[in-house]
């Protein structure tokens, strides 16, 4: 089961080396996290994208509650909630392919931000599985470089996480 | 009032009501030990090695309920001490570690005597602080307090860099602290408690499953008010022994891997199973896959994390044993229902038919000494009221079957980590906290080398610690694993070379004694504990092929006892695979 835990943590040092050590010494799986500053100077809010068993995910939610840093957590994938992923994509664009490439990012709704003669670097946003796809349609020989920026999440309505 | 950060130290310890500190000093702790120099409030107790000031404020903690104090230097200091600081995380006991670091500007430059501090412990403590401002020390010193010794207890380290402790400020001492992420609730929900009320009185074989949580809480005298209402059986954990007295006529024992019989068994048939302060450690569980099958359990702890961890549970309750076990009392009393009387006659003499089993009972010699029989006479000499602090391996599995603790607190051994070289530190902690009371360290000749440089502490504080050596010159459980498991090939179990311990305690200045005959153990226990200003040392030269019954295999379920060596036949028992 794929879970997105959303973590309002104090912005101390050494916070997100007790999340990550966590992880790492219970053997949790994390598919992706991402740490960033919130409208409160004394907070930073994590998303961790996990995977494991009803029972797992019920430990690893317990298990970082414990944590003292932890102030608050939510577990968007409980609720309704959007979903989205940064992709900075750095591609080889020459000869008929230039022309598809474009088209692809088009059609994807990405967009091209940088371009010189031999490469196309884009842009998309969207749910990991948006970007996967979009990837999925790109030769791999095509491929330069992939820059992913690991998920953030945000609830439906009402439901939000603050303190 | 402006203090220097050294003198904040000693003055927040103070007003926090620390009456005792083990230590050992070194370059980034200096200015503080200054601070100690000039004052009397806080008592500075010196050891010999940073790890046994951990054991030492660990048995101060286990016997008094009071946080126990570490003051160590930066860089070795504090690596000494994680053996420590591990051992009071797994078994959840509240101790604060005060370390030196390197001054602010030389942190992350390798410097002299320097190690990242909060990275090295973050694993093993409950939490962990760098001081960067000394604004914040006195304040970050409470914080490690209160939450050291509150919820799920547990160690804290605060690491406090050598400029922090030169520069001065204000000090003010907070009186009460609150942290918006970090708030322990000590009431249980009432709608659970009522749950487990109903689930209980409809019991047919219940079962009444206890640790750590009812000593660390002294809840004691709760449970034993439940059980007595009841008349339900209960078993304890090695960490639970003395929450409910041994002499008590519905104690069954300790349960697990060297639990009794009939402990286990009922554990194994149960319909109905209260567990609190317990976590279902691997050594008490076995199989899960074979554990209580038809049980419906109600768990009570005051760590969430705990509860539905390794087996599912029915009715789950977080709270403090304390306060919980009231709400149930009283949710009981008031329920106008009572246990099923025939049941639970039919239930108690199933459980004597397991008791018939005898599974403690062990054969007596005239010719050697056996541990188990060391073990209850030291029960008899010290008429049960001793303090017993022990190391790991088979005498420690003795000391819990063989003593019969009456009350909580006064069994001291790490369960969790299972620290060789725990007992003698912690006995020291235990003397210093109770002076006047009898405190018997149960050791072995292999543990008892890996903190023996203690013996000197123990002259210099004059703690009439008597160590009881159960020397069989093997690593006992190392031993007797290879026996089962091994085919006997005794790797590297044998002590080699072992001092002659009468002359060992006598060169620290101790009385020495050893006995080799039966017949003479109970008058050298005499002898030793009369000795009311005396460190003895009683090397007992025991039995040497002598195991620790009864046993459930790693990998084996509760109803799958091996109670003695003809059990096992000559074919060894499963491969320790766990």
């Amino acid at each position: 089961m794929r879970r997105i835990i959303s973590i309002l943590v104090e912005n101390e040092p050494g916070a997100l080396s007790r999340i990550a050590g966590l992880f790492s010494a219970r053997g949790y799986n994390i598919e992706s996290l991402t740490v960033a500053p919130t409208e409160d100077d004394s907070l930073s809010r994590m998303t961790i994208v996990t995977h494991g068993s009803e029972q797992i995910i019920e430990q690893i939610t317990k298990q970082l509650n414990k944590l003292i840093d932890v102030v608050r957590l939510l577990d968007l994938t409980e609720g309704r909630h959007i979903e989205r992923e940064l992709l900075l994509l750095k591609v080889i664009a020459t000869g008929p392919d230039r022309e598809e490439i474009k088209r692809l990012v088009d059609i994807f709704r990405g967009r091209i931000i940088d371009v010189d003669g031999e490469t196309y670097t884009i842009e998309l946003t969207g749910p990991g599985d948006k970007l996967n796809a979009f990837l999925d349609t790109i030769p791999s020989s095509g491929i330069v470089e992939v820059v992913r920026s690991g998920v953030s999440g945000i609830a439906r309505g009402e439901r939000a996480l603050k303190i | 009032m402006e203090l220097t950060g050294a003198e904040i130290v000693v003055r927040s310890l103070k007003d926090e009501g620390v009456d005792l500190v083990f230590g050992y000093p070194g370059g980034a702790a200096l200015h503080i030990y200054d601070a100690f120099y000039s004052q009397e409030d806080v008592r500075h107790i010196l050891v010999r090695h940073e790890q046994a000031a951990t054991h030492a404020a660990d048995g101060y903690a286990r016997a008094t309920g009071k946080p126990g104090v570490v003051l160590v230097t930066s860089g070795p200091g504090v690596t000494n001490t994680i053996t420590g600081i591990a051992t009071a995380y797994m078994d959840s006991i509240p101790m604060v570690v005060l370390a030196g670091q390197v001054p602010t500007h030389l942190i992350g430059d390798d410097a002299f005597q320097e190690v990242d501090t909060v990275g090295i412990t973050r694993p093993c403590v409950k939490h962990n602080f760098l001081v960067r401002d000394v604004k914040d020390l006195a304040t970050t010193i409470k914080k490690a307090f209160y939450i050291a010794n509150t919820g799920r207890p547990g160690p804290v380290v605060v690491d406090i860099p050598k400029d922090v402790t030169a520069l001065r400020t204000e000090y003010s001492y907070p009186k009460e602290i609150r942290m918006r992420s970090y708030a322990p609730v000590s009431r249980g929900h009432s709608k659970q408690i009522n749950r487990a009320a109903h689930l209980l009185l409809a019991a047919k074989r219940p079962i009444i499953y206890t640790g750590g949580g009812i000593v660390l809480s002294d809840a004691a005298r709760q449970l034993t008010a439940l059980v007595d209402k009841l008349d339900y059986p209960c078993t304890n954990t090695l960490m639970g022994l003395g929450g409910l007295p041994s002499d008590h006529p519905r104690f069954l024992g300790m349960l697990g891997m060297h639990g009794t019989y009939e402990a286990n068994m009922a554990m194994y048939e149960s319909d109905v199973m209260l567990a609190v302060g317990v976590r279902f450690d691997d050594r008490v569980t076995g199989d899960l896959a074979k554990f209580s099958p038809n049980a419906k359990i109600i768990h009570i702890d005051i760590d969430p994390a705990s509860i539905g961890k390794n087996v599912r549970v029915e009715v789950p309750i977080v709270g403090d044993a304390t306060t919980v076990l009231d709400q149930l009392l009283e949710a009981i009393g008031s329920s106008g229902t009572s246990p099923n009387g025939d049941a639970l006659a039919a239930w108690w003499s199933q459980i004597e038919e397991w008791k018939g089993k005898e599974s403690l009972r062990y054969d007596s010699s005239d010719e050697l000494i056996k541990p188990q029989f060391v073990v209850q006479k030291l029960h008899e000499v010290t008429l049960g009221d001793a303090y017993v602090t022990s190391d790991v391996g088979q005498h420690q599995m003795w000391a819990a079957q063989y003593y019969g603790f009456n009350k909580p607190r006064r069994w001291i051994n790490s369960g969790g980590l299972g620290t060789m070289g725990f007992g003698l530190p912690s006995a020291m902690g235990v003397q210093l906290a109770h002076p006047e009371s009898s405190v018997a360290c149960v050791t072995g000749e292999a543990s008892i080398m890996m903190c023996i440089q203690e013996l000197s502490t123990c002259k210099q504080y004059g703690l009439p610690i008597k160590v009881v050596n159960l020397n069989n010159r093997y690593m006992g459980m190392v031993r007797q694993w290879q026996e089962f498991f091994y085919d006997s090939r005794y790797s590297h179990s044998y002590m080699d070379s072992l001092p002659d311990f009468v002359e060992l305690a006598s060169s620290f200045g101790h009385t020495g004694i050893q006995i080799d005959k039966p017949g003479d153990v109970e008058g050298a226990l005499r002898d030793a504990f009369a000795r009311k200003d005396q460190l003895v040392f009683l090397d007992f030269i025991t039995d040497q092929s002598e195991n620790v019954y009864p046993m459930i295999s790693a990998g084996a379920g509760h109803n799958e006892m091996v109670l003695k060596p003809s059990d096992s036949g000559t074919k060894p028992l499963e491969r320790e695979l766990a």
